[in-house]
C-alpha cells in the first residue's frame, strides 16, 4: 500500500483547524494571492487541463462548465452546493466543518474566473454545526480582505452569502437547489436552458460541490501537470471516499482515483467486521447500482465503474456482508427515495409508492412471485423516465439487486 | 381554443419582488423559532413582510421538512433511519430504545412536552453511524449508555 499524503483532508486533523489564523499558517490564500495575478482565461485553462471532474455525483468536467459561461453576461453567480444529503456520503460535512477556508478559497478562484461577484452558499438545514462554520469563515474572510470590494487590491469583488435548505434531499440537484435559493419549493427545471446559461434569477449561474471546489486552490498552486498525474486516464486527482457499513474502520479517506475498491475497504477502512465476506456493495451513493463482492477488485474511478455497471458518484462505498438481508436493503433505499421525491413527475411520485408498498409487502413474508416481478417492471417503467435523476437513482438499486440477488427476495415468499 | 394570454399575470395583482423571496427559508426559519413550529400568525407575518401570498409561504413551508405546521415539545429528537446506521444496528433499534424510554412513538410528544420523537432520513453520519440530532446537537456512534446520558442531559435543562 502506497501512503498518501492527504491533500485535500491534510488541515482537518489539525487543532483549530477550522480557525482562519490556522488555515493561514499552513499556506491558506497563497493559491488565491497567485490567482488574482492570473487572468481568468488562464485559470480556467489550468482548471480544464489539470482534468477535475465535479464530485457532487455527475462527475461533469469543472473547466468545461465554466467556459460555458458568457463573459458578456453582466451578471453572474456562483453556488456552492453544501446540500450534502445522498445516504452514505459524509465527506462534505467534514470539510465545512473542519476546513471551512479550503473550500471559500476555491469560492473565490472559481468565482474570478467565471467572473462572478456574488456567491450563494447552500448549504443543508440540518447541517447546523456547518452553518456556522460557513458563516464565521466567510466573516473572518471580510476581516482579511478575501471578500468584499477590491480583493488583495485586484479589483476583483465578492460578496458571499449563506443561505439554509430546510430538509429536502432532491435540492442538491442544481436547478432545485436554485429554486430553493429564490425561496420557492426546490423542484427540479427543465434542462436545456442549463444553469450556466441561465440559472438563478435568469442569470448565468455556476453550481459546484464543496468538495470539488476545495480542489481548486490546489490546481492553481502547484499546478495541472501536478494535478493531471495523480489518478487515472480519465478521472484525475484525489477523492474522498466515505465508506461506511460493514467495515472495522469506517470514515473518510482521502486516495487516488482510481485506487482499488478492495485496498480502500481491507486496507484502508480496517476489512470487514467479524471477518465476514462480502456479501454486496454500493459504490457511490444510495442512487448508484449496487455491486457483488466479485467485482471487488475494481479501481474506484468514472470510467471503471462505468464499465462494471455502475458508477462512481459521490464516492461513497456502503460495505453489506454476507448476513445482509438485501430485500430490507432496498425497501430502505426505496423508502429514502419516496420519502425524498419532489412529485412532479408521475412514474417516480406513484411508481415509487407502487414498489415501496411491494418491498414492505415482500419484506413483511407477505409477497408473492408475481410481486418480484411487478417489482422489476415498475423500476424499469421509472428509470430514465423522469425530469431529474431522482427516479433512475430510485431505481437503479432496485433493478441491479434483483439481477444480483434475487434469491433474497424469492426466500421471502418460499420460506413463509 | 385557449388563449394562454389571458393566465399570465392578472391585471392588478402584485409582482412577486424576487430579492425578498429568496428570504423566504430565513425568513420562515425566524418565524419557527417563535413557538417551535408555524403558526398560522407566523405563516401570515412572513407573506405580509415578504409581499407573498399567505398560500404560496404556506405551499412552500410545507415543501421543506425542517418545517413543522405543528407544536413539538421542547427538546425534538430525530433518528436517523438512514441505511449505514440500520447496518450498524442503528435506525430502529434507536428509535425502539428511545421510544420505550420516554413512552412515546415516533411522531409524538412526551405528556410533560420535554420530547418529540421524530425518524428523520440520512444525517451524513453513516461513518460515525448510528446518529440521531437534538435540536441542533448531532450525536453520533450511539449506544444505549449514551443515549441514556443525553436524555437525561436535556432532562436537566430548564
Amino acid at each position: 500500500m502506497v501512503k498518501w499524503q492527504p491533500v485535500l483532508l491534510a488541515n482537518v486533523h489539525r487543532p483549530n483547524s477550522e480557525k482562519i489564523a490556522t488555515y493561514l499558517d499552513h499556506g491558506g490564500y497563497e493559491s488565491l494571492r497567485k490567482a488574482l495575478k492570473m487572468s481568468p482565461e488562464e485559470i480556467i485553462s489550468e482548471v480544464k487541463a489539470s482534468g477535475l471532474r465535479g464530485r457532487g455525483g455527475a462527475g461533469f468536467p469543472t473547466g468545461v462548465k465554466w467556459s460555458f459561461i458568457s463573459k458578456d453576461a453582466p451578471v453572474k453567480y456562483l453556488a456552492v452546493n453544501t446540500d450534502e444529503g445522498e445516504p452514505g456520503t459524509f465527506k462534505d460535512r467534514l470539510i465545512v466543518e473542519r476546513d471551512p477556508h479550503s473550500i471559500l478559497e476555491g469560492v473565490i478562484i472559481s468565482a474570478y474566473a467565471v467572473g462572478a461577484n456574488r456567491a450563494f452558499v447552500y448549504i443543508r438545514g440540518e447541517f447546523f454545526l456547518g452553518v456556522k462554520r460557513w458563516i464565521k469563515a466567510i466573516s473572518d474572510a471580510y476581516q482579511h480582505g478575501f471578500l468584499g470590494k477590491d480583493i488583495l487590491g485586484s479589483g476583483f469583488d465578492l460578496d458571499v452569502t449563506v443561505h439554509r435548505g430546510a430538509g429536502a434531499y432532491i435540492c442538491g440537484e442544481e436547478t432545485a437547489m436554485i429554486e430553493s435559493l429564490e425561496g420557492k419549493r426546490g423542484i427540479p427545471r427543465s434542462k436545456p436552458p442549463y444553469p450556466a446559461q441561465k440559472g438563478l434569477w435568469e442569470k448565468p449561474t455556476i453550481v459546484q460541490n464543496v468538495e470539488t471546489l476545495s480542489n481548486i486552490p490546489h490546481i492553481i498552486l502547484n499546478g495541472a501537470k501536478w494535478y493531471s498525474g495523480i489518478g487515472t486516464e480519465k478521472s484525475k486527482g484525489m477523492k474522498i471516499f466515505c465508506v461506511s457499513g460493514h467495515v472495522n474502520s469506517p470514515g473518510n479517506f482521502e486516495l487516488p482515483l482510481g485506487t482499488p475498491l478492495r485496498e480502500i475497504i481491507y486496507e484502508h477502512a480496517g476489512g470487514i467486521r467479524m471477518g465476514h465476506d462480502i456479501k454486496a456493495i454500493i459504490p457511490g451513493g444510495s442512487s448508484t447500482p449496487i455491486i457483488s463482492a466479485e467485482r471487488i477488485a475494481v479501481p474506484m474511478a468514472f470510467e471503471t465503474l462505468q464499465a462494471a455497471g455502475t458508477a462512481l458518484g459521490t464516492g461513497a462505498i456502503i460495505v453489506m456482508d454476507e448476513t445482509t438481508d438485501m430485500v430490507e436493503v432496498i425497501r430502505r433505499t426505496t423508502r429514502f427515495f419516496v420519502h425524498e421525491s419532489c412529485g412532479k413527475c408521475l412514474p417516480c411520485r406513484l411508481g415509487g409508492k407502487q414498489m415501496l408498498n411491494l418491498l414492505e409487502n415482500l419484506s413483511a413474508g407477505k409477497g408473492s412471485m408475481k410481486d418480484i416481478d411487478d417489482l422489476e417492471y415498475l423500476a424499469k417503467g421509472i428509470y430514465g423516465k423522469t425530469f431529474c435523476p431522482l427516479g433512475t437513482g430510485m431505481a437503479e438499486p432496485v433493478l441491479s439487486a434483483l439481477r444480483l440477488f434475487r434469491d433474497d427476495f424469492e426466500k421471502k415468499i418460499t420460506t413463509h | 381554443m385557449s388563449d394562454m394570454k389571458t393566465f399570465q399575470k392578472p391585471v392588478g395583482c402584485a409582482i412577486t419582488d424576487p430579492a425578498k423571496q429568496s428570504m423566504m427559508l430565513s425568513a420562515l426559519y425566524i418565524a419557527q423559532e417563535q413557538k417551535g413550529y408555524l403558526t398560522k400568525e407566523a405563516i401570515s407575518q412572513v407573506a405580509r413582510r415578504l409581499g407573498i401570498s399567505e398560500g404560496e409561504v404556506y405551499s412552500t413551508a410545507s415543501y421543506y421538512t425542517l418545517f413543522r405546521m405543528k407544536p413539538v415539545g421542547r427538546n425534538v429528537i430525530q433518528v436517523c433511519e438512514g441505511l449505514s446506521c440500520y447496518l450498524n444496528d442503528g435506525a430502529e433499534r434507536v428509535v425502539e430504545y428511545v421510544s420505550a424510554k420516554l413512552g412515546i412513538k415516533p411522531g409524538e410528544t412526551t405528556s410533560d412536552g420535554m420530547f418529540t420523537l421524530e425518524t428523520v432520513q440520512c444525517l451524513a453520519a453513516c461513518g460515525t453511524a448510528p446518529a440521531m440530532r437534538v435540536n441542533d446537537q448531532l450525536y453520533e456512534n450511539l449506544t444505549p449508555a449514551s443515549i441514556d446520558d443525553i436524555l437525561e442531559r436535556y432532562k436537566g435543562e430548564v
